[in-house]
């Protein structure tokens, strides 16, 4: 099978779509099993395990992370919060075989109670192409203002 | 009319022993009390060496509410100098970090001054020829802190000219962080990236408080670790399977009650103490190849050994910092006003040690500690409520009594049952006394 700009492009928009509303178990399943999401801290970081990221995290930790989300306990979401995200057209950097880098410019909303924070984003995806179907091989965010004092970011970005 | 403005004592009687008055932390008044005295005559943690390793370097920080700077001056030494011009008031130095090279020089008017912060030059300066300059305080250049102490690479300073030393205001509490540099098979520790930065607004005080709060685990980070561990056994993996490393690091938040009360914890004089005093959530790390025979090597067997049997969890230096000596982890918390406090969360590397155990604390710092850690989401949710419940009139107080079955001597040192809140009280009897510090002098002056 052979995949197509148009069906790399509308992939990303496909999972921003998936996050806004939240259809979390539609999103894990997108991911290949040995993925990390990876947020820098630092700008232009290059290294994610021996300085600190805000977030390098493999499938349990984005597993843990989507299933608190809706513990009868996680005080911190009640009341829940809610994202949004605006993207730009998404670039495809490369197509090799069945691996697939794309980057996109997005900004991003996170609001609960009367708080709302707008993020500015570039995601940079590795996909793959495995039996057929696009998944996540490793999803990489950098906040432009990533070295900020940030409140709760408490959603995925 | 003012509750507490110029008056100390007022502010330090809100201390009661197994009870603290809500006004320590909501009342503004209280908070630039605190600025003036307790972070005035206190020993402050500024910044690590290896944050300014050459002739130069800076690192702009604050000391409670005081903008300061580390710099490396010409003769090697770590000098901290108020972050203000003395013509003007400009700040000398706006990024966090850079290199100024001999001298600092003011982006207003070009005054200059040496890394020591002495006066160097004045453009133009037969403009204040018979003028007096050199009879006002700004003629000596930036100001220096009343005092630093370089402890092993960490950099402390007290703003006061006079007051404590170094050595009585810490005294044996220096032991946690002695066993933090001892880790390191070549005794010394190196900043390793930028700190987590992350904005709080709630007082700076009931983060430090938390740090010996061993009864809020199991409950507030139920929704974390207790998930975890459901997560964990849902995936029914072989005993002898490799874990995820969340299990790791977030697993232990949930251990019982027991294991808490077991754990011990230690006060020392002057509001120092720590949590982990028999065993702590950090015990149970698994090896890293390579790390003991290293340890062997610089030490021999003995030392090395009972370096890594103390397993201190977090040990908690009045008035704002925490470090973590298992995992080299310091958080400081700078306060900001009476609700607003920003946490940095630095982390070390051990000079000689794998590097693994970098990355092991890296991932600590990320899932704990982060503006996107789902851990640090349990614990600012319960400040910030903390911060709005307390503006409820029906009650006033808040209550540390946990343990506290009568009168208590802070000036000893004491081991107690994990659970106690006695190292609560004991942050609360320094603050009282290093508010009042310098209270009899100032009466004089006035
Ligand atoms: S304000 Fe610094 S030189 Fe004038
Ligand atoms: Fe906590």
């Amino acid at each position: 099978m052979n995949v197509s700009k148009e069906q790399l492009i509308d992939f990303i928009y496909d999972e921003a779509r998936m996050l806004d509303e939240g259809r979390y178990t539609e999103w894990l399943d997108l991911w290949l099993p040995d993925g990390h999401y990876w947020m820098p801290l630092d700008y232009q970081q290059t290294d994610p395990l021996n300085v600190t990221s805000l977030m390098y995290e493999d499938l349990f930790m984005l597993k843990l992370r989507v299933e608190r989300l809706n513990g009868a306990r996680t005080f911190s979401q009640k009341p829940k919060s809610r994202c949004h995200h605006v993207i730009q057209r998404p670039f495809v950097d490369e197509m090799k075989g069945d691996s697939f880098v794309t980057t996109t410019f997005m900004h991003y909303v996170e609001t609960r109670l009367d708080e709302q924070q707008l993020l500015a984003l570039t995601a940079k995806h590795d996909l793959a192409l495995v039996d057929g179907s696009l998944r996540i091989a490793n999803k990489r965010v950098d906040i432009v203002n990533c070295d900020a004092a940030f409140r709760n970011i408490q959603l995925l970005p | 009319m003012s509750k507490y403005s110029g008056n100390p004592a007022a502010a330090a009687a809100l201390f009661e022993g197994h009870q603290v008055h809500r006004d320590v932390y909501i009342d503004p008044e209280v908070f630039r009390l605190e600025m003036k005295h307790v972070f005035a005559n206190a020993w402050v943690f500024v910044g690590h060496e290896s944050q300014t390793p050459q002739k130069g370097d800076y690192f702009a920080t604050s000391i409670g509410d005081q903008p300061v700077i580390q710099v490396r001056h010409s003769t090697g030494d770590i000098h901290v100098l108020y972050n203000r011009c003395p013509h003007k008031g400009t700040k000398i130095v706006i990024d966090r970090q850079g290199n100024t090279g001999k001298f600092f020089r003011c982006p207003y008017h070009a005054w200059s001054f040496k890394t020591d912060g002495c006066l160097l030059a004045i453009p133009l300066k037969k403009g204040y020829s018979d003028t007096g300059l050199d009879q006002t305080e700004g003629a000596k250049g930036m100001k220096a802190v009343g005092a630093v102490h370089n402890y092993r690479g960490f950099i402390f300073a007290r703003l006061a000219q006079d007051g404590i030393s170094f050595e009585d205001f810490f005294g044996d509490s220096l032991s946690s962080l002695d066993n933090m540099v001892d880790r390191s098979p070549a005794g010394r520790l190196e900043v390793a990236g930028p700190p987590l930065r992350y904005m709080h607004h709630c007082n700076w005080k009931m983060l430090v408080e938390n740090q010996t709060d061993t009864c809020h685990p199991m409950v507030a980070h139920e929704s974390s670790a207790g998930t975890a561990v459901k997560l964990y056994e849902e995936l029914n993996l072989p005993e002898d399977a490799p874990k995820p490393p969340a299990m790791e690091i977030i697993a232990p938040f949930m251990s019982p009650y027991e294991f808490f009360e077991n754990m011990g914890i230690r006060t020392w004089p002057n509001g120092h103490g720590h949590t982990g005093v028999n065993h702590s959530i950090h015990s149970n790390y698994s090896q890293i190849p390579g790390y003991f025979e290293a340890m062997v090597e610089s030490h021999g067997e003995e030392k090395a050994k009972a370096i890594l049997d103390e397993n201190r969890h977090n040990t908690v230096y009045f008035p704002n910092i925490m470090i973590k000596g298992p995992i080299q982890q310091l958080r400081i918390f700078i306060p900001l006003a009476a609700n607003k406090t920003l946490v940095e969360s630095y982390i070390y590397h051990l000079v000689d040690a794998p590097e693994e155990l970098t990355a092991r604390t890296a991932m600590y710092n990320r899932m704990i500690n982060a503006p996107t850690s789902i851990v640090g989401h349990d614990d600012l949710e319960m400040y910030e409520r903390a911060q709005e419940g307390l503006e409820a009139d029906g009650l006033e107080w808040v209550n540390i009594q946990r343990l506290r079955t009568g009168e208590e001597d802070f000036s000893e040192e004491v081991v107690e049952n994990g659970t106690t809140e006695r190292q609560m009280r004991n942050q609360f009897d320094a603050w009282a006394r290093f508010m009042t510090w310098d209270a009899p002098a100032q009466e004089a002056a006035e």
